[in-house]
C-alpha cells in the first residue's frame, strides 16, 4: 500500500472525522482543517487552523501541511454548513454564506492543492456532497445548491487533470448518524428515514470506505462520478 | 541573455517532456504538442524558476517559445 498525504477539509467532526480516523488507521499521514483548529482526539492526525472561505487561509493551511507531511495527495473536500430555511424567508447571507462555504470553499483549496498533484502526476479529489444535492430538500435551497454545485465543479476538474494522473469523484451521503442530521427536525428526520430503503441511518465510517475506496491506486479509471452512499435513497 | 534562455528551456524540457534541441524561438507551442494545461504549468515552473509573476491576460497571443521567453525576460 501506498502511504499518501490525505487532507480532509472539515476533518474535525461528523462525516469528515469518520473519513479522516479511516486513512489514519490505514496508515496514511493525514492532516484535516477546522475553522477551530481543535478535534475531539487528533489519533496522529495533523490538526490545522483553516477557514475554507478565505483563500490566504487556505493557502497558509495548505503550506503548512506540505511543511510538515508532504504535498497533499488526496483531498477529501468535505467541510460545509448549513443554515435552513424555506427560501421565502432566507436572506442573501443565508445563501451565499453556505455556497461560499461548501462549493467555493471545495474550489479554493482544490485550487490550491492540484499544483502539486499535477506535478508528480497523481492527485485523488473526492468532494462530499449529499443526497439532498441531487434530489433538493425543502429547507436547504441553500446547502442543496451548494452540494449540486459541486458535481459540476469535480466533472470539470475531472477534465482539465484526466491527462496528468488526478481524478476527480463526489459522493453523496444520504442520512448519516451525525450532528448535521440531529439539527433538523424530528419531521425531517422521519421523512429521510422512510424512504431509505435499507430503512436506518448510515454511519459516518460507511462513508468513509467510498471514499477510500475512490482515493485508492485500484479506482484509478474512476473520475468524474458521483457515488451515493445512501441507503438506496435517490435510485430510480 | 543566453544563460537565461538556458533556464529557460530546461523548464521547457522538463515540463514539456520535449528535446532541447526542439525547443528554438521559433518553435510554436503547438508543435510541441503542448495543450492549455501544460501551458499552465510551464509558466507557473518559469515563474518559479525566475521568481517572477506573469497574469493570466499576459498570456494571450504567447504562441511560440520566442513570445514566452521575452515575456519572461521582460519581468526580470
Amino acid at each position: 500500500m501506498n502511504e499518501r498525504v490525505v487532507l480532509v477539509t472539515g476533518g474535525n467532526r461528523g462525516i469528515g472525522q469518520a473519513i479522516a480516523r479511516r486513512f489514519a488507521a490505514a496508515g496514511h499521514r493525514v492532516a484535516i482543517t477546522s475553522r477551530s483548529g481543535a478535534a475531539d482526539d487528533t489519533d496522529g492526525i495533523l490538526v490545522v487552523n483553516a477557514d475554507v472561505t478565505d483563500t490566504a487561509s487556505v493557502d497558509a493551511a495548505v503550506s503548512q501541511i506540505e511543511e510538515t507531511l508532504g504535498p497533499v495527495e488526496i483531498l477529501v473536500s468535505n467541510a460545509g454548513i448549513t443554515r435552513d430555511g424555506l427560501v421565502l424567508r432566507m436572506t442573501d447571507e443565508d445563501f451565499t454564506d453556505v455556497l461560499d462555504a461548501n462549493l467555493t470553499g471545495g474550489f479554493r483549496v482544490a485550487r490550491r492543492v492540484s499544483k502539486s498533484m499535477m506535478r508528480n502526476r497523481w492527485g485523488r479529489m473526492i468532494f462530499i456532497s449529499s443526497i439532498v444535492g441531487l434530489g433538493g430538500q425543502a429547507g436547504q435551497a441553500n446547502y442543496a445548491a451548494s452540494k449540486a454545485g459541486l458535481i459540476g465543479l469535480s466533472k470539470s476538474l475531472a477534465k482539465e487533470f484526466a491527462s496528468r494522473g488526478i481524478t476527480s469523484n463526489v459522493v453523496c451521503p444520504g442520512p448519516i448518524e451525525t450532528d448535521m442530521l440531529m439539527a433538523l427536525t424530528d419531521e425531517q428526520r422521519a421523512a429521510m428515514l422512510s424512504v431509505v430503503p435499507v430503512g436506518r441511518l448510515g454511519q459516518g465510517d460507511e462513508i468513509a470506505a467510498a471514499v477510500e475506496f475512490l482515493a485508492s491506486e485500484s479506482a484509478a479509471f474512476i473520475t468524474g462520478t458521483v457515488l451515493p452512499v445512501d441507503g438506496g435513497f435517490s435510485m430510480g | 541573455m543566453s544563460d537565461n534562455f538556458e533556464r529557460f528551456k530546461k523548464c521547457a524540457v522538463d515540463v514539456l517532456s520535449v528535446d532541447e534541441a526542439q525547443v528554438v524561438p521559433e518553435a510554436t507551442f503547438e508543435s510541441l504538442d503542448a495543450d492549455s494545461l501544460d501551458l499552465v504549468e510551464l509558466v507557473m515552473a518559469l515563474e518559479e524558476e525566475f521568481d517572477v509573476n506573469v497574469e493570466e491576460e499576459e498570456l494571450d497571443g504567447v504562441n511560440t517559445i520566442q513570445a514566452a521567453y521575452d515575456l519572461v525576460v521582460s519581468k526580470l
